[in-house]
Formats: structure tokens, sequence, C-alpha cells
């Protein structure tokens, strides 16, 4: 990161540390059901205590991705979506004084040129980009392109990730590292992994950025646990799914209750 | 930076392992890494071993029944403008196709690795077959991923690797073929890694699965290389095979990379026709992007989402292919073109008339390929066509674009297909 400037991302872990809470990150792809739905529907999680949106760029082969998710990349791709709708919504976020990073698999950002990318997301007021597919060796024009833009690259460490890899891994990342719980692809889960904290514990040795753990986590109680040994709680199949089952209701539900989790670990 | 600068630097800054010019490479969940990297050195160990080298030897001697045959095609040649034809025989392999080479290589790696389950895709059922028989030889436990529609068009196939005890998953997310079912065998192993291989069937995926399968199937190109120095004294002037991912082609092209008088010829399933849009005709109509793991041609939309491919032949019926032969078309080394369903299936009928081999349709675009090489290179020119796998599996398709009756000969499930 430049010398001097603070990302989005950066401020929003600074600020849940002052208040001895984490940081609530949820997801939803871009344009589920609509590109017009899926903006009510982020702007609702921000109303509602979400701190950090991860904006889901809809892709073809998501393949870290569990039923739930699958389904709704497929209905916003039916309807159309495309990675402008993903700026869109990004611009949307911002004008509401939300903050956002990008969740998207490799290709659609290649296809769509990785410096424009980078270029037309600074400029909607996006702080990152999260690659589940992009391994580190393969990053570098990114890394490039986020450098120069001042965006946030932040990449996935895994529990079968070796201090080695998590180290290398750290160093390439900006914002957050995205602790995986699991071994396994998204999807709630009655219990989060129990590979959760250590894997969280590993990391802290090994890097001063903040973590966040995600995948299969769609509760307060389970927000509230992680927040005991992580920085961040990021939710979203659970986020997926209200949409489906109670659209904006049950979205702005989830996201007061998850919201209050990550504070229930406050002294 | 576009794709353009994306290859120019994958190419240029970096030649990292596991890639083939800019191509290639490991687009994966980090979850999977440490498992690339077991495979890596479980695989590069092993074949550094002669004990290793001898036991998949004599498997491929003993329960394959390799070396497969090199056969001259006498009477198809007559459709191939007299040319010296000839047909590696990977259809005489056990269980019918060439998959069989990689897959026993794979099994025994499995094995070497302590892991106790195998997980496969398939399209065909080919490599379902094989991956289900080779987990049967060695005691493994055996789930196969197949999109719904080809559980259907190809049903024998589906009863085959039930009865050899796996258990196989129709995938109904996506266009329901290989590719949704590449994915969710992904989804499979990201969550089961620690006692499951992945056994990809083809050239394609992240590294090192690319060279791994090639390397397996490399036998194919050095026995063919052998066998034609044998009864023609010079080395062939074309070699062809079918390229859905590109597993017998590679294996068959690995032996003659060197060889540049020997064109290497690589047919692509045209479907419908390129022009109609339904196709698998990655070179044709595909362009560079990334795919299950690996940088290569991919059909593809301008937003870089993966248009469904289409061909009769379920083997071939595929978006992306291996990113080794990405790089032997851009360097010009390797020649691809696309074959319609209509000019494979003539080709399909004439081998079966004139050589008394029924040829997977698969296969049969290879075989389509030779009657266009026959033409361009003369009748002197001698052209090798791998023989990639046996048509019995496609006995219900070919039956219906022959419009051949199947009546009571076989099952109503069997004649239902598409």
């Amino acid at each position: 990161m430049i010398a001097g400037t603070e990302s989005q991302v950066t401020r929003a872990f600074a600020q849940a540390r002052h208040e001895s809470r984490s940081v609530l990150i949820g997801y939803l792809p871009a344009g589920y059901p609509t590109v017009s739905k899926s903006i009510e529907l982020v702007l609702t999680m921000i109303d509602h205590g979400v701190d950090l949106i991860e904006v889901g760029l809809p892709y073809s082969d998501p393949l870290m991705d569990g039923p739930v998710i699958q389904e709704a990349v497929s209905v916003a791709l039916r309807e159309g979506a495309t990675t402008d709708s993903v700026l869109e919504v990004v611009g949307a976020i911002t004008d509401h004084g939300g903050s956002s990073v990008v969740m998207s698999y490799w290709n659609p950002i290649e296809r769509y040129g990785v410096k424009r990318f980078a270029e037309n997301l600074v400029q909607r007021g996006g702080s990152g980009l999260i690659t589940p597919d992009l391994t580190i060796e393969e990053a570098v024009p990114w890394i490039t392109a986020a450098t120069e833009s001042d965006l946030d690259p932040i990449f996935l460490v895994a529990p079968s990730s070796t201090d080695s890899r998590i180290s290398a891994i750290a160093q390439q990342t900006r914002g957050f590292i995205y602790a995986a719980s699991t071994m396994g692809v998204t999807g709630a889960r009655d219990q989060v992994s129990s590979m959760a904290p250590q894997l969280v514990q590993r990391v802290r040795q090994l890097t001063t950025l903040p973590v966040a753990v995600g995948l299969g986590v769609s509760t307060g109680a389970q927000a509230a646990a992680i927040s005991e040994y992580a920085d961040g709680v990021i939710v979203g199949s659970a986020f997926v799914r209200a949409a489906q089952t109670g659209g904006r209701a049950a979205v702005g539900e989830l996201a007061a209750e998850l919201a209050q989790g990550v504070r229930a670990s406050l002294p | 930076m576009t794709t353009a600068e994306n290859l120019a630097w994958s190419e240029n800054s970096v030649q990292l392992p596991g890639h083939f010019g800019p191509y290639g490479g490991r687009f994966v969940p980090e979850a999977l890494t440490s498992a690339l990297d077991e495979l890596d050195a479980a695989f590069r160990l092993a074949t550094s071993e002669p004990a290793f080298r001898q036991q998949l030897a004599d498997l491929e001697r003993d329960y394959t029944g390799r070396p497969s045959p090199l056969t001259r095609a006498l009477r198809f040649a007559d459709y191939c403008n007299g040319a010296r034809v000839y047909l590696k025989r990977e259809d005489l392999n056990h269980t019918g196709s060439h998959k069989i080479n990689n897959v026993l290589g794979q099994a025994l790696l499995t094995k070497r690795m302590g892991k106790s389950r195998v997980i496969a895709e398939t399209g065909a059922g080919q490599h379902g077959v094989a991956t289900a028989t080779a987990a049967a030889l060695l005691g493994l436990e055996c789930t196969v991923y197949m999109g719904e529609e080809d559980t259907r068009r190809q049903a024998l196939n589906v009863a085959r690797m039930k009865l050899l005890g796996a258990e196989v998953v129709p995938v109904t997310a996506g266009s329901k073929t290989l590719k949704d079912a590449i994915n969710e065998a992904m989804r499979d192993w990201v969550s089961s890694v620690d006692q499951t291989h992945y056994v990809l069937g083809t050239v394609t995926g992240p590294a090192p699965f690319p060279e791994m399968v090639r390397y397996f199937h490399s036998v194919i190109g050095r026995e063919a290389r052998e066998q034609i120095l044998a009864v023609e004294g010079r080395l062939p002037d074309a070699v062809a095979a079918c390229v859905g991912g590109g597993s017998n082609a590679m294996g068959l092209f690995s032996a003659f990379l060197d060889d540049l008088g020997v064109s290497l010829r690589g047919y692509e399933a045209g479907g419908d026709g390129v022009e109609t849009g339904r196709h698998a005709a990655r070179f044709a109509a595909g362009s560079p992007g990334v795919l299950h793991g690996a940088r290569t041609y991919v059909m593809q939309d301008e937003w870089g989402q993966t248009i469904s491919s289409h061909s009769i032949s379920a083997g071939l019926d595929y978006p992306g292919v291996g990113p080794e032969h990405a790089w032997l078309h851009d360097t010009g080394r390797a020649i691809y073109e696309p074959v319609n369903d209509a000019e494979a299936m003539t080709a399909f009928s004439l081998l079966s008339r004139t050589e008394g081999i029924i040829p997977a349709i698969e296969t049969a675009h290879g075989l389509a390929g030779a009657m266009r090489l026959g033409a361009e290179l003369g009748p002197e020119s001698i052209i090798i066509v791998n023989l990639s796998g046996r048509g019995d599996k496609d006995v219900a398709t070919a039956a219906r674009w022959f419009g051949i009756d199947l009546g009571d000969v076989v099952s109503a499930e069997l004649a239902e297909g598409r």
C-alpha cells in the first residue's frame, strides 16, 4: 500500500479493534436475484450492521461454491449479470457510505482486463478483490495492478496450507487474510470447523495482518465464537439463503443477529 | 492487463514449472495446493524409481495387454486417397480405450500416497470405467462424477462402472456434461483431499496433471514410433488423433515432438458446425483463458463466462483443452481442425464396414481427420491414427444416427438416450 493511505478494509478492521469486536463481512452475488434487488439487499446488510460487503462476481464454473451459491449465481447469470453489474453494485455501496471488496474467480477478471478492472473498481470506490482460485504464483499481474490502483489483494489460506505457504501468501496480501475454516466448499454448516482456531493461531504467528474466518458461518452464536479468536467473520451462503427464502426482511434480520454476534465477545 | 499481456507476462518473466509457454499453471483453491504439491512429489519420485516403472510396465503387459498392435487399414485407406494408414489399437486395451494407461499410473500413485479413495470425472464414461477398474484391481473406494446428460447417452458405461463397484453420481448442474462433472469432482476433492486422490482423466487441470497424464500415456507414442519404424522403415508423415481434453493425442504426439518431419494433427469436435455455435471447437472458436485450474484455450463469452460445448461425442464435449495443446497450437508444432458430427459419423461407418472395427465416436473424429490427411499428403504418405477407443458404448447413439431400429435387441434404457 502507498504510504500514508489506508484502505476502507484496513479502516474497518482498525475501527472494530478499537471497539473490541470483530469485523462482519457479508457476501452476496451481484445480480442476485436481479441487479437492482441485489443492490437493495446489500444496502440492507449495511444498514443492519455488516461492516464490509463482499460483492460476488457470478461465474459459470464456481468450483469453490456449494449448492446455495451455485444456484444463486446461475440465477444472476440467467438474469444477465456481468462484470459491469458487479461494478454497479460496488458503486451503489460507495454512494450509500458503505465499504466493499469484490470476490471473483480469476477468468472473468482476466477477460475484462486486469488493469482495467482494477482502475474501474477503484473508480467505483471498491477497496479490494478476493481471488479464491488465483494462486500467488499466478498472481503477479494482479498484484502489480492492485498496487498501482491502491487496491487490497486478498488471498485465502486453508487448514492444509503449510507455514511457509501462509508466510508467502501473507506477503502478497493486503487488507486481511481470508482463512477458510474448513477443507470444503461454501455453505452453512451446523458447526464451524474445529480447524479454524488452530489455523488462525498459525496465521497470527506469521503475519500482523488481520485474519477473517469464512466457510460455514451462519448464526450469531457462531459469529460470537469466531470473534473470540479472529478479527473478522465472513458470512456468505447464509445471506444468500436468507435472500432466497425471506428477501430483504430476512437478510436484515440475519445481518442484525450476526452484528450482535460479533459484539458478543465484548467484556 | 489484457489476456494478451497476461500471456506475455506468463511466458516471458517466469518460466514456472507446470507451464507450457504461457499456458498451464495452477488456478485452484488454496486448499488444494498442498495436495497438488504432494502429488507432484509422489509422481516425480515414483517415476524416478526403476521398481515403480517396472511395476507399471508389468501391469501394462499383463493386465492392459500392451503393447497394443499397429494395424494397417488397407480397405479404409481407399477413403484416405490410398495413403498408408495405420491404426494404433488402443481400443484393444483392457476396458476398451487408452484411458486405462493413465488410470493405472495414478492408481499406483494413490496407493503410494497412502490414500484409500479415488474420484474421477467422466464424459463418455471410458475414463470412469477405467478408474472403476483400477480401483477394483487395487482395492480402492471409487466415486465417479458424470453429467446427467452423459449418463443417458452413455448408459452402458454407467452400468459397467456400477458392476465394477463404483458409485456413479449424476451431475445436474450447468450443462449436465463433462465440464460440470469436473466442477463437482473438484468440490468433492477440496472436501476430501486427505484420503482421496482425484484421478483426472485427461491432460487438463492444474499442474502436475497435464504433465503426469501425458507421461502415463506416452507409452502410446513410444510403441507406435517403434512399430512404424519396424514395419515401414521410416517415420510417418503425420500422426492424428481426436482432441477432447487431449490425452490420447498427447500420448501419441509425445514421441514425435522432436521429429519435425512428422506433422501432428488434432481433431476437435465441430458439432453441428463451428458456424452454428453448437460445437466444441476451442481452437477454431475459443480464446485463451482459465478453466478448471489451467490457462488454456476456452470457449468463453466476452465476460469470461464459459460457453457450453456441443458434440455427438460425450468425450469431446468439453469447452477447454489441455494446456500443452494450446502451446503446440500457438507455436505451430501441431495443427488442430474441427470435424463435424456428420463427418465423424461417416468415418465411423466407413471404418466399421471396411475394417471390421467399430470405433468410439470420439475416435471417429480422428479417422475423419485421416481421410482429410490422405487427400492432403497423397497416396505415398504414412499416417498413424490413434484408435483411442472402441465403439460398443456408442451403439445406441450410432444406431439412432443411422436409423437402425434397436427394437428388442437393446434394453429400453439404452435406447431411450438422446
